[in-house]
C-alpha cells in the first residue's frame, strides 16, 4: 500500500533564505508523525506546505498516493487544527463545525448526522449552540477538533494545538488526542515544540534544526540512540549529560577519562568493546546515573564524585554534579540520603551510554 | 477608576473633590462654548426678521415661527430660481448614499486584499493609496474635470458620484485594512482548508465580523460627500448641484434684505443628515475607531 504521506526532496524558500533543506518524509496509515524542534526550525512551514498553504519551492509531496505538489489546500483531503484554534468568531460552534460540508455542498441531513457523531465524540453537544468566545480554551480546542473529526481526512494535521492551554489541560487534551488517534486509525501529522508531547503521542518523530531532519525514527530509537549532540540536547528531560572524555584502550575494554576540577579525573570502563577515537563526548542519560544498588546490569560502573546541587522532583530527586566542564545530572531515588556539597557513590550505567564525535557531533556507538 | 479615586481620595479627599469640579466647570465652559454658535443658529431661525434686527443676538425668540424654516425648504432664492434647499436636498441624498455605499465596498475588499491576500507589490500599492489621502482636493480640480468630460459625465450626478467614490477609495481602504489586519491569518488558512475561495472567506468570516468598520466608513464617507463643496460647485451644473451649493446660493443671493433667518435655517437643514447618521452610528464610530487594540 502507498504511504498515506510522502514528501521527496523538499526545498522551501522565501526569498533568498531557505527554510526547508532536502526534506525526505514518509509515513503509513494509522502512523503518528511528530514534527519536533527548537522555535524558526521549519517544522510549522513544513507542516504548511503540506497543507498546501505555503507553495513549496521544489520537490514532490504525495497524499494517500496522490501527486499533491500543486493541488490547492481545499482539494488535497486534509483536515487542521491550529494554535489559535482559528474558530469563525462571528458564527456558532455548529456552524463552525459543518461550515467545510456546507461551502462543499453536501446534503444538510448528512451535515446534521456527522455533527451529531462528531459532537457526541468530543462531548460538545451542549455547546453547540454557543459563539466560540463563549466557550474556554480546553472547550474550542474541541470545537477545531470536531472541525477536523467531521471532514474524515486522509490526513490529520496539527499545528501545535495545545500551547495554547493550561499545563494540567494540556496534559489531559494530550491523552484525548491519543485516545483519538488509537479509535480512529487515523494518520495525523502533528508539530510540537515540546519533546514530553513528542515522546508521549508519536509513532514516528521526525527532529527538525534549521530546516534539516537531524533524525527520523521511533521515539524510543529517537530517545536511545539518538542521530547527533543536537537530539541528544534537545529529546529527553532534564536532558542527557553530554560529557568530553579521553579514551584510551585496555584490551577488549575502553577507560574513559572524564577531568574533575580540582581532583583526580573520573575513570570509567566500558567494557562492550566498541571502538572509539581517543577523543569523545558520552551521552548518559540522567537515569543512568543512579543509586548504587537501585539498579542490575553488567555494565555498572560506581565512582565518588562531589555533589553540588539536590533537586527533589517529587518521584525522583534530581542530582547535579559538575564532570569534565559541564553540569551532570543524575537521577536517583526520591528519598537519597545524598546533600548537597558533601561526596557521594554515583552508579554510572556504562550499557546504556553512547558516543558522539566532538568535531561533527554525530553518533558514533 | 472607582477603586482609583477611593484609594486616593482617602488621604486628600478635599484637595480630589475640588480638582474633579474644576474638570466639570472647564468641560461644562467648553461644551458651552462649543454650543453657543449652534443655540443662536437655533434661536435666529425662529424668529422673525423683526425681532432679529430689534432684539439682542442671544435673546430667546419672543414668539416662535416656523415661517424661515418653511422659505428655507422651498421658497428661498438660489440665484433667479426660488424653490429653497428642497431639490438639492434630493441631489445630494441621490448622490451621497450610492458614493458611500459603492466606496465602503470597494474599500472593504481593497482593504481585505491587501491585509489578508498578500501579493507582490502589495505594500506599493497600499502605500500609492494612502498617498491619495493626502492629495489636497485643489490638486485634482483640473486632471478630474478633464476626465469627466472624456467619460461623458460632466455636470452630471454620476459624475460626482465617481469622484467622490475615487477620493474616498484611500480612506476607506485604510480603515478596513488596518481592521483586517487584526484578524489572525490562521483563520483565512482554516477557511481555505475547509474549502472555501476568496470571496466566500470574505462574504462568510470578514463581512460579519465588520460591522463597527462599516459604520465608521459609512460615517466618515457620508460626512466628507455631504459637506463637500468644491467637488460639487466644480463639477455640477444647474439641476445637479448638491445642498451645500444651493446653500451657498441662498446666503449669497440677497433680495435687498439679509434674511438671517432662512440662512440659519437652510444652514441647520443642510447639516441635518450628517447630525443624524452620526446619532443613530455614534457609538459604533467610536468602538470603530479604537477597534483592534483590545482583543475582541
Amino acid at each position: 500500500m502507498a504511504p498515506i504521506l510522502d514528501i521527496n526532496n523538499l526545498y522551501k524558500s522565501y526569498g533568498q533564505t531557505e527554510i526547508l533543506k532536502d526534506i525526505n518524509v514518509s509515513i503509513e496509515k494509522g502512523d503518528f508523525l511528530v514534527l519536533v524542534g527548537p522555535s524558526g526550525c521549519g517544522k510549522s512551514t513544513l507542516l504548511n506546505c503540506i497543507a498546501g498553504l505555503e507553495p513549496i519551492t521544489g520537490g514532490q509531496l504525495n497524499i494517500a498516493g496522490q501527486d499533491m505538489t500543486n493541488v490547492s489546500p481545499k482539494d488535497r483531503n486534509i483536515a487542521m487544527v491550529f494554535q489559535s484554534y482559528a474558530l469563525y468568531p462571528t458564527m456558532s460552534v455548529a456552524k463552525n463545525i459543518t461550515f467545510g460540508m456546507k461551502v462543499r455542498g453536501v446534503d444538510k441531513s448528512v451535515q446534521d448526522q456527522k455533527l451529531a457523531e462528531v459532537a457526541k465524540q468530543l462531548q460538545i453537544e451542549k455547546l453547540l449552540n454557543r459563539k466560540p468566545s463563549q466557550l474556554s480554551g480546553g472547550q474550542r480546542q474541541r470545537v477545531a477538533m470536531g472541525r477536523a473529526l467531521v471532514r474524515d481526512p486522509a490526513l490529520f494535521l496539527f499545528d501545535e494545538p495545545l500551547s495554547n492551554l493550561d499545563a494540567k489541560l494540556r496534559v489531559e487534551m494530550r491523552t484525548e488526542i491519543k485516545r483519538l488517534h488509537q479509535d480512529l486509525h487515523a494518520s495525523m501529522v502533528y508539530v510540537t515544540h515540546d519533546q514530553i508531547e513528542a515522546m508521549t503521542l508519536a509513532t514516528k518523530i521526525v527532529v527538525m534544526k534549521d530546516g534539516i531532519i537531524q533524525q527520523i525514527g521511533t521515539p524510543a530509537e529517537i530517545y536511545r540512540q539518538p542521530a547527533n549532540l543536537f537530539v541528544a540536547d534537545f529529546m529527553g528531560s532534564p536532558a542527557m549529560n553530554l560529557i568530553p572524555a579521553k579514551v584510551s584502550t585496555d584490551g577488549n575494554a575502553r577507560r574513559i577519562e572524564i577531568a574533575r576540577d580540582g581532583e583526580a579525573p573520573l575513570v570509567l570502563t566500558d567494557r562492550r568493546g566498541v571502538d572509539l577515537p581517543k577523543d569523545v563526548i558520552i551521552g548518559l542519560r540522567p537515569e543512568d546515573i543512579t543509586d548504587p544498588g537501585s539498579r542490575q546490569g553488567d555494565n555498572l560502573e560506581l565512582a565518588d564524585v562531589h555533589v553540588d546541587v539536590v533537586e527533589p522532583a517529587g518521584a525522583d530527586t534530581y542530582v547535579v554534579s559538575r564532570l569534565g566542564g559541564k553540569e551532570v545530572t543524575a537521577r536517583l531515588q526520591a528519598e537519597t540520603e545524598v546533600r548537597p556539597g558533601a561526596r557521594a557513590q554515583f552508579a554510572f550505567d556504562l550499557g546504556k551510554a553512547t558516543y558522539f564525535d566532538p568535531a561533527s557531533g554525530a553518533r558514533l556507538v | 477608576m472607582t477603586d482609583l479615586s477611593a484609594t486616593q481620595g482617602a488621604s486628600r479627599p478635599w484637595g480630589k473633590i475640588a480638582l474633579r469640579w474644576g474638570l466639570y466647570v472647564l468641560l461644562g465652559l467648553f461644551a458651552l462654548y462649543y454650543l453657543v454658535p449652534l443655540f443662536v443658529m437655533v434661536t435666529t431661525s425662529l424668529k422673525s426678521l423683526d425681532e432679529i434686527r430689534s432684539g439682542s443676538l442671544i435673546a430667546l425668540p419672543r414668539e416662535v415661527t416656523f415661517d424661515a424654516w418653511a422659505k428655507a425648504w422651498s421658497g428661498a432664492c438660489t440665484g433667479i430660481q426660488c424653490e429653497g434647499l428642497k431639490p438639492y436636498m434630493w441631489n445630494s441624498i441621490l448622490l451621497a448614499i450610492p458614493a458611500v455605499l459603492i466606496s465602503t465596498v470597494i474599500g472593504a475588499m481593497n482593504g481585505y486584499v491587501v491585509a489578508q491576500w498578500r501579493f507582490r507589490g502589495a505594500n506599493i500599492i497600499f502605500a500609492l493609496l494612502l498617498f491619495g489621502c493626502f492629495i489636497p482636493f485643489q490638486v485634482v480640480l483640473l486632471p478630474m474635470a478633464k476626465m469627466l468630460g472624456i467619460l461623458g459625465l460632466a455636470g452630471s450626478i454620476p459624475g460626482l458620484i465617481l469622484v467622490h467614490v475615487v477620493y474616498g477609495l484611500g480612506f476607506t481602504t485604510l480603515f478596513f485594512r488596518n481592521y483586517y489586519v487584526t484578524i489572525p491569518a490562521e483563520l483565512v488558512k482554516a477557511a481555505k482548508i475547509d474549502g472555501a475561495g476568496f470571496f466566500r472567506i470574505f462574504w462568510s468570516i470578514f463581512l460579519p465580523l465588520s460591522l463597527p468598520i462599516i459604520v465608521v466608513s459609512v460615517i466618515w464617507q457620508f460626512t466628507q460627500i455631504w459637506n463637500d463643496f468644491l467637488f460639487g460647485v466644480s463639477f455640477s451644473q444647474a439641476g445637479t448641484q448638491p445642498i451645500t451649493v444651493a446653500l451657498n446660493n441662498i446666503v449669497n443671493s440677497t433680495t435687498g434684505v439679509k434674511e438671517y433667518n432662512v440662512d440659519m435655517a437652510a444652514a441647520i437643514i443642510a447639516a441635518l443628515p450628517t447630525l443624524l447618521v452620526y446619532v443613530v452610528a455614534g457609538k459604533y464610530f467610536i468602538r470603530g475607531l479604537t477597534a483592534g487594540s483590545v482583543k475582541g
